[in-house]
């Protein structure tokens, strides 16, 4: 079981990452705003804007 | 009279195609695919269409609730947003030639306006990105200034129906936020560290460690100790410092005995870890201060909800000015104006600063400043105030005095010094505190000193055992859980509280409280309305079909409510000042003041009713038909419907209720005794000074709520231990409540004394659950039964009983037989007959 002695310290150091990048992640204002997002991700699922209707018709008759 | 009988409005309600409200009968295009309530909706409608955006009407209505699209606002120039001095304040520059800034939005409020808003790239070029934060309603904006004015972005805003308005207090948002994301990064690492060090102590109980080198459980132990060492200095040094600051102030807060446990568990932890034995409590201890931390973030999420939507409302005060120079006009940012300037104020908008007159003459609503609520008719060289409202004409203010100088700013200095005086308020969780020490020291001393005799060694880990589980979690998490469960809850209703203190305040006063209510805009609804009425339906049919044509306030008040007639109005005369009149179905018709209906023939019951209304403190509006006096309106400011009955639950609940106003003496009476009070608790005449005066003078006997809604009210309602502003209040009295009612009316206020009491209720049972709890185990650490894996079973379990009565606990929204309270007041406001 001396395979503790590199593991353990191993597992704290992923940790300290995962902490580390919540850190970084909360500075840059990732968090500030928790309502607004999931919102944002079931809007874009749709087809977007027509804004090019050429595209869109391409895509429908791939051949 | 038979042949003037009414027919009301027949015509089938159309929605507007754009926000939902009914189009008026005379809007309706029967041809036509989309109708349009106003030209605003129209305009945003084709905006959104050119834009290629129509997805915004199918997203809306995908939403569950009915939401209507914001409405479209009036057309106004944002010309200050392009002024240097503005663009200073509000905006910043980015590489390039980019400049951000942040603008709160009226009207934002589902996840269509998000979808549109963050689309204003494709309907405003030069727009790089719209940002919107739906809690906030703000909207972060990036534009290049080569290709496009701020202006223009405004006034495209403005067409949607989404108003924009700079974010003021930055400053104070960027520390906020500050704090949030501390608060945030504590959680991560204590969460991260409890994780852990439970993940260890799983492999310790398991007992593997039997069969095991001792080597590795000294490991785990070490590990365990490093990683708890850190969750309790950081994430857990609010506590540390939380306490030091309480007994510097020479207090006791829940802080102390959780600092005293967290500590003794550190040290006795090292100090076990050093020696190689003993027992250890991290794994408690590191769970301990997440469930801490989480609860606190929770409570001051909620709060900071309630103070997001005031700080939109704080923003609607006009940011801009119409300055003369010379022949032209040009708008400049509120804080441009300088004394000596000249501005125009146009009709419907509030005064900049103060000033006086002079040319034009118009009519002022003062009510922000007096409580006054009749308009008053000002001329050339009156004095006019900042925030009163100019009614009637275009006048131009020579300014006196603009920002703090003027009589709103002195008014403001008198909110901030009443907030100042109040001070902070001890929570009731924290009356514990004290007792809870004094207990969990002696106990541990007992403990210590009876396991002495058997086994030193042991007496102390029993005692330090008793100090680490009967930490106050529960306590801890009872109020900011179910204070948080309450504000949100409150708020669903329309009730923003801004801090859990004044619940607890409200609901200490046990009901053994004043209550002093503003009259105007409080008690009534602050503008003109039909109060009184004497004569037949017929000839009130009669009195609305004449005055739709009018566009005078008397005219409004009188066509309010009244459905359309049909009936057909010809010869058409407004006579300034007097009356109007006009030929309706072959009979003469004429409606004024009792001068210019003089002549006409008046019964005696019409002369009572008219001196009825004289008493009432109200203005006589007659009607006469062919030379007969058919109808008399008594006009004045009309005691809000729920009114009475809100005033009849609260002195039920045990509080005395005073009006006091700046309003007439006689007039506050009269509504005074509409309400059922008491001839000597109904108080007139009052400036904003001597209201705060009354304050202060009743706080002596007792916990004081006020209630009012305008500036005049804003240093009574900071003076005041509770505040509450109510819907339509101004900025200041927002900026001085403690509690805010977006509903109108004063049935949210019974709410919110019904729904503090039912909230403490709930804080006092979590309170004691967790104490039973704390007496337990502080019985069976005395025994020498709390082993660390006794700890760590009871300790979380404690706290989730608390919780479980938190969460589900009904406070501010009570089962659905009791809702009935709010429809009791739906009386007609109208009082027929004299």
């Amino acid at each position: 079981m001396a395979v503790l002695y590199i593991v353990l310290p191993l597992a704290f150091i992923v940790a300290a990452a995962g902490i580390l990048a919540f850190i970084w992640a909360a500075r840059r204002g990732e968090f500030d705003d928790l309502d607004t997002p999931p919102l944002r991700a079931i809007m874009d699922d749709d087809p977007a804007v027509p804004t090019s209707p050429t595209q869109s018709s391409a895509s429908q008759h791939p051949q | 009279m038979t042949a003037l009988s009414a027919q009301p409005g027949t015509i089938g309600t159309t929605a507007c195609t754009h926000c939902g409200l009914d189009v008026p009968a005379g809007l309706v295009e029967h041809d036509a695919e989309h109708q349009f309530c106003c030209e605003g909706c129209r305009a945003a409608f084709h905006v959104i269409h050119e834009g290629g955006l129509a997805k915004f009407y199918a997203l809306r209505e995908r939403e569950e609730v009915a939401m209507r699209a914001a409405r479209p606002s009036r057309a106004r120039a944002y010309a200050e947003f392009d002024d240097p001095s503005f663009q200073n304040l509000y905006c910043r520059a980015c590489a390039g030639n980019l400049r951000s800034t942040e603008l709160l939005l009226e009207g934002v409020h589902c996840a269509a306006c998000v979808w549109l808003l963050e689309k204003l790239p494709t309907l405003v070029p030069g727009v790089i990105e719209a940002r919107l934060n739906l809690r906030r309603a703000s909207l972060r904006l990036v534009w290049s200034e080569d290709q496009v004015r701020l202006s223009t972005i405004a006034r495209t805003l403005a067409t949607l129906g989404y108003a924009p308005h700079p974010a003021r207090g930055r400053t104070a948002e960027d520390i906020r936020r500050a704090d949030d994301r501390r608060a945030l990064i504590r959680i991560a690492v204590a969460g991260a560290c409890a994780g852990n060090v439970m993940l260890l102590f799983i492999a310790l109980y398991a007992g593997l460690f039997d069969a095991m080198d001792p080597a590795h459980v000294q490991l785990f132990r070490w590990a365990s100790m490093g990683l708890s060492v850190i969750a309790i200095l950081w994430p857990g040094g609010v506590f540390f410092r939380g306490a030091w600051a309480a007994i510097r102030a020479r207090t006791l807060t829940l802080d102390v005995p959780l600092a005293l446990g967290f500590g003794a568990g550190l040290v006795w932890g090292v100090v076990n870890t050093i020696r190689g034995t003993g027992d250890l409590y991290f794994d408690s201890l590191a769970a301990l201060i997440l469930f801490l931390l989480v609860g606190r973030f929770i409570q001051h999420r909620q709060q900071r909800t309630a103070a997001d939507s005031v700080e939109l409302l704080f923003s609607l005060t006009p940011t801009s000015a119409r300055v003369v120079d010379g022949e032209a006009t040009r708008e400049v940012p509120i804080d441009a104006i300088r004394e000596g300037q000249l501005v125009e104020v146009l009709a419907g908008e509030s005064f900049p600063a103060d000033g006086a007159i002079e040319t034009g003459e118009t009519r002022v609503d003062r009510s922000l400043l007096t409580g006054e609520s009749r308009p008053v008719r000002l001329d050339v060289g009156d004095v006019v105030h900042a925030g009163t409202v100019n009614m009637s004409g275009v006048v131009r203010v020579r300014v006196t005095a603009t920002g703090e100088a003027t009589r709103v700013g002195q008014l403001m200095r008198l909110v901030e010094e009443g907030s100042r005086r109040k001070g902070a308020v001890v929570q009731f969780a924290d009356t514990f505190a004290g007792w809870f020490i004094l207990a969990i020291l002696i106990l541990s001393t007992v403990t210590a000193a009876l396991w002495w005799q058997t086994s030193p060694q042991r007496a102390i880990d029993h005692a330090i055992a008793l100090l680490i589980a009967t930490c106050p979690c529960g306590l801890g998490l009872a109020t900011p859980l179910a204070m948080t469960v309450a504000l949100g809850q409150a708020a669903r209703r329309g009730i923003l509280i801004k801090g859990a203190e004044s619940v607890e305040q409200i609901a200490r006063s046990g009901g053994a409280g004043v209550i002093i209510l503003d009259k105007t805009g409080t008690i009534t609804r602050g503008r003109t309305a039909l109060v009184q009425w004497w004569g037949s339906s017929e000839a009130r049919s009669i009195a609305a079909a004449v005055e739709v044509m009018s566009s005078h306030h008397v005219a409004r008040a009188l066509t309010d409510g009244m459905p359309t007639t049909g009936l057909v109005v010809a010869n058409f005369q407004e006579h300034t000042g007097q009356g109007v009149t006009a030929v309706v179905g072959g009979h003469n018709v004429r409606i004024g003041s009792s001068t210019f209906t003089q002549h006409a023939a008046t019964s005696d019951e019409a002369r009572a009713a008219l001196a009825t209304a004289q008493q009432c403190g109200l203005s006589p509006v007659v009607v006469v038909v062919n030379d007969v006096v058919v109808g008399i309106a008594g006009l004045g400011d009309a005691v809000r419907p729920d009114a009475a009955a809100s005033v009849q639950a609260l002195t039920a609940m045990g509080w005395r209720v005073i009006v006091a106003s700046g309003d007439a003496p006689h007039v506050v009476a009269a509504v005074g005794a509409a309400l059922g009070l008491r001839p000597q608790d109904c108080l007139g005449g009052l400036t904003p000074e001597q209201k705060t005066q009354l304050v202060r003078n009743t706080r002596g006997l007792g916990p004081v709520v006020m209630v009012g809604d305008g500036v005049n009210d804003a240093p009574a309602l900071a003076e005041a231990t509770v505040g509450i502003a109510v819907h339509g209040g101004a900025e200041a009295s927002l900026a001085a409540a403690d509690i805010y009612t977006s509903r109108e009316g004063l049935a949210p206020v019974v709410d919110v004394m019904a729904g503090s009491q039912r909230a403490m209720r709930v804080v006092k049972r979590a309170i004691v659950v967790s104490i039973v709890y704390n007496v337990v185990v502080a019985g069976l650490a005395m025994a020498g039964m709390v082993t660390p894996l006794a700890a760590a079973i009871l300790m979380p379990a404690a706290s989730l009983s608390v919780l479980a009565i938190c969460v589900r606990a009904r406070t501010f929204e009570p089962k659905p037989a009791h809702d009935e309270s709010e429809s009791m007041g739906a009386a007609p406001a109208l009082q027929g007959g004299a």
